[in-house]
């Protein structure tokens, strides 16, 4: 069978006795992607991701790498490494034996190993640490050794479990470009989780995004953020704001939930407005590059978010405006 | 908002949080005036007595600077003893880390919830009760009329018993005055201070570790041997370091099971009791501290501590 998935998860459940993880997952991760598993803690990301290493194996349904059914396969027999959230260095090791360690069981010669340990560690900007341990490295630096480690024995698809989590946000910004750059280098399928809306969509190819279990939406960062499945998706990526389907039926037409991005909304003067959009400011924060308003329409709450510079009434009722297209009406309920 | 009152008490309190030197010393005064000044105290006595000698005619003890007690320590037949408690320790201390192993291993990685405490339960048992007693209950256990012999007899392998004890040098009557019952004894009572520093240390070793070493493409025998087994070493060591020391101290197993010749722990017994020869016992018990300092110092060399 010609490998068109580079992972594929069928009707994959798995559950911890009276807990579904996961419930009737479907999911195929194509070949080359930057696919990232995008949900809250306990939504099954990690456990599916686990299930793909081999580390938990599911109670019902398949999971196949590359066409290869690898169900009931351990860990160690499968073509995937793993960047584990807390690295899960050897502490033992020196970096260098740390990189090499995968080659070291494949009985790679020592000088062999060290020369690829080296090569790998310099692809992660880390040459001349080899001989440090890894309590000597920073969060940052141990994080690129994890990383060396895994693509050392060239895997077909690297996991990385929430592999920036742990980082300082400057670090965890300059990590993204490397990561996205590293991956196009290596032409090496990734599949990340993360529960940082903003990393998966900066990042990712395509995202799936999960729930209690499920997933709610599969598709590129442009699509699970400006065209939202359901509330929930709409909700978690980049929290949009959620109007009801009264209000939807008189703007649009049709009877359903819709999401609206907070910077697609404008503050206008209240006279001629829809009396449904006319409201008052509750609160207001300054973001630097924006400045973000929370409304309130006669019991719904709207957030708006407008760039620096912008003149932004301060007090009495403002009403609010945006283009029919800016509103998007979602297919489902959560 | 207003500060709390102050209690009394409290400028003790105030004084020692200003100075957090001062609470461990006063923390530390008691175990170091024992640690210290009796114990350590007490060894310096020991040590120097073992430079003395004991005069021949008078029987007793010449206060002057000798080594003659060390030149009688290493006489044929005070070597033997030597060679014999240290070949006992080092076969009890294997042995314990062979039996030890899989239990806290177990104990380590699988037990959870009550079966945790029942695993503790049942290490610390045999220590709720006296070392006598247990010694002797093996004594019975062992002798030549004692439920093994019966037992073997039941399975009709009375000949491998036979056998067995018919190995020369460790062998004997029974097993009960043979070395192989005083190994057996040995093993059985200091089996918990291997199991529960070895559970201690199998239990610091991260699970995701593990995981990691499987994903890197490690199977489970490699795991244990690359990873596991170096980071529990320490713990193996602790574990070797009571097993190995109380095996070359004790006196009083290899008293009542076994053979009648000596161990050192029976040796410095007899030296300072009946013989009074305090130097000689002393001496003596410089033996196991020499080869306790070598073999912490051996393992430190062999990178036994470097995962601490």
């Amino acid at each position: 069978m010609p490998a068109s998935t580079a992972v594929s998860l069928s009707k994959v459940s798995r559950v911890f006795g009276p807990v579904t993880a996961l419930d009737g997952i479907d999911l195929d991760v194509r070949p080359g992607e930057f696919f990232a598993m995008l949900g809250p803690s306990g939504s099954g990301k990690t456990t599916c991701l686990r299930l793909v290493a081999g580390f938990e194996q599911p109670s019902s349904g398949r999971v196949a790498i590359f066409g290869e059914d690898v169900t009931g396969v351990p860990p160690y027999r499968r073509a995937v490494n793993t960047v584990f959230q807390d690295y899960a260095l050897f502490p033992h090791f020196d970096v260098r034996d740390n990189v090499a360690y995968p080659l070291m069981l494949r009985k790679v010669s020592k000088a062999e190993r060290h020369a690829a340990a080296e090569a790998a560690l310099e692809m992660v900007r880390l040459s001349g640490y080899g001989a440090r341990r890894p309590a000597q490295l920073s969060g940052g630096q141990r994080q690129r050794v994890a990383l060396a480690r895994a693509i050392v024995a060239r895997p077909k698809v690297l996991l990385l479990d929430e592999p920036l989590g742990a980082l300082d946000l400057k670090l965890r910004e300059s990590m993204q470009e490397e990561l996205k750059s590293l991956q196009r280098a290596l032409g090496l399928t990734f599949v990340f989780v993360t529960h940082d809306q903003g990393e998966a969509l900066s990042m990712a190819d395509r995202i799936a995004v999960f729930s209690a279990g499920r997933i709610e939406q599969v598709g590129s960062p442009e699509d699970v953020y400006r065209r939202p499945a359901n509330r929930f998706v709409a909700d978690f990526v980049g929290s949009a704001n959620i109007l009801p389907p009264g209000l939807v039926a008189r703007l649009a037409g049709e009877r359903r939930w819709a999401s609206l991005r907070p910077e697609d909304v404008r503050l206008v003067a209240c006279e001629g407005a829809d009396p449904a959009l006319v409201g008052r400011i509750t609160a207001r924060s300054y973001l630097g590059a924006s400045t973000r308003l929370a409304l309130d329409l006669g019991g719904l709450s709207v957030h708006v978010v407008r760039p620096a510079g912008e003149l932004l009434p301060t007090e009495g009722p403002v009403a609010i405006a945006f283009e029919r297209e800016a509103l998007h009406l979602m297919e489902r309920e959560a | 908002m207003t500060r709390p009152p102050r209690r009394p008490g409290g400028s003790l309190a105030d004084a020692l949080w200003r100075r957090p030197g001062l609470l461990a010393a006063l923390l530390l005064a008691l175990p170091v005036l024992w640690l210290v000044v009796v114990y350590l105290g007490s060894l310096a006595a020991l040590l120097v007595q073992s430079f003395y000698a004991l005069d021949d005619f008078s029987g007793l003890v010449v206060e002057e600077f000798t080594l003659a007690t060390y030149a009688q320590l290493f006489t044929a037949a005070n070597l033997a003893i030597i060679q014999r408690t240290v070949l006992m320790a080092a076969a009890v201390t294997l042995a314990s880390a062979v039996v030890a192993f899989p239990i806290a291993y177990v104990a380590a990685r699988y037990a959870r919830g009550w079966r945790k405490a029942a695993f503790y339960l049942a290490v610390m048992l045999p220590l709720w009760s006296s070392y006598l007693v247990k010694v002797y209950a093996w004594k019975l256990i062992l002798a030549k009329e004692g439920i093994l012999t019966w037992a073997f007899a039941k399975v009709g392998l009375t000949p491998l018993l036979e056998a067995v004890l018919a190995i020369p040098g460790i062998g004997g009557n029974s097993l009960s005055v043979s070395y192989i019952g005083t190994f057996l004894v040995f093993l059985y009572v200091w089996l918990p201070y291997m199991i529960l520093p070895m559970q201690a240390a199998l239990e610091r070793v991260p699970t995701n570790l593990l995981d990691a070493s499987a994903d890197l493409g490690a199977r489970p025998g490699e795991t244990f041997r690359h990873v596991i087994l170096p980071l529990a070493l320490p713990g193996v060591v602790a574990g070797s370091i009571f097993t190995f020391s109380l095996t070359l101290g004790d006196y009083i197993i290899p008293q009542i099971v076994g053979s009648s010749r000596l161990f050192i722990g029976q040796a410095v017994y007899t030296q300072q009791g009946t013989a009074g020869n305090v130097p000689l016992a002393a001496a003596f018990t410089m033996v196991p501290i020499a080869i306790m300092g070598l073999y912490l110092w051996g393992a430190k060399r062999a990178g036994a501590f470097d995962a601490l």
